[in-house]
């Protein structure tokens, strides 16, 4: 059974709008960064603003929302909560590591080697085989 | 007053949410390579997950927090299958 929100108490309202609009406000602020940062390996940090905070932020919210609301434990948004949590990090690394291959693979300047130190430096031609 | 405040404040975070789903549209079709374009479309169904699940908690129903679901598990899969076929130039091999 869902109440109207205007059953619910006073806190738990000003609750519920403290933790969306914190989520919803990462999560803009996380879209301006991406757009505005100069380079992608920048780039790349930006909406993780979104995917941390703002994913918790409005989950959050939905959870106190929905248990005050219907008189019962309701806190299945945290399925999303952990599985966001969980896959963010498998995307951007994933994206980082082919954006790495695809600037070592076009010989772009500013772009980590592959290997460090002089001494484990392998020639040339063997760099452009091994990326 | 509660009422008040509790839809205010989705007024106002579906406005920021779409504001950042239509800047990361821009980025997705002015971004300089494929991998500015494909983080554009991750940072869209992220949005677009947050929104629904604010469309949520202005309706007080719990549908929508099923196809905010299904949009995650989507937005996984297509960013990893592009960031595959980015590093691999093939997505099944």
């Amino acid at each position: 059974m869902i109440y109207p929100a205007a059953d619910l108490p006073l806190s738990v309202a000003l609750a519920v709008a403290f933790f969306l609009l914190v989520g919803a406000a990462l999560a803009l602020i996380g879209a301006i960064g991406f757009l505005r940062l100069p380079t992608f390996y920048e780039r790349l940090h930006a909406p993780a603003l979104g995917t941390s905070w703002g994913i918790g932020g409005i989950m959050l919210a939905s959870m106190i929302y929905f248990t005050v609301s219907s008189s019962r434990l309701v806190i299945h948004e945290i399925l999303i909560g952990i599985f966001v949590t969980v896959t963010t990090p498998i995307t951007f690394m994933l994206l980082a590591r082919a954006a790495l291959h695809r600037d070592r693979t076009a010989r772009r300047d500013g772009v980590p080697r592959k290997y460090v130190g002089p001494e484990e430096r392998p020639n040339p031609e063997d760099v452009s085989d091994a990326s | 007053m509660s009422a008040v405040i509790i839809y205010t404040a989705v007024a106002i975070s579906q406005f920021m949410l779409v504001v950042a789903m239509a800047i990361a549209a821009i980025r997705m079709f002015r971004g300089p390579r494929a991998q500015d374009r494909i983080i554009g479309l991750d940072t869209i169904y992220i949005n677009a997950m947050l929104l629904l699940v604010t469309f949520g908690i202005g309706t007080g129903r719990v549908i929508y927090f099923e196809a905010a679901l299904v949009i995650g598990l989507l937005g996984f899969v297509s960013t990893v299958a592009l960031a595959k076929f980015l590093m691999r130039g093939e997505v099944i091999e």
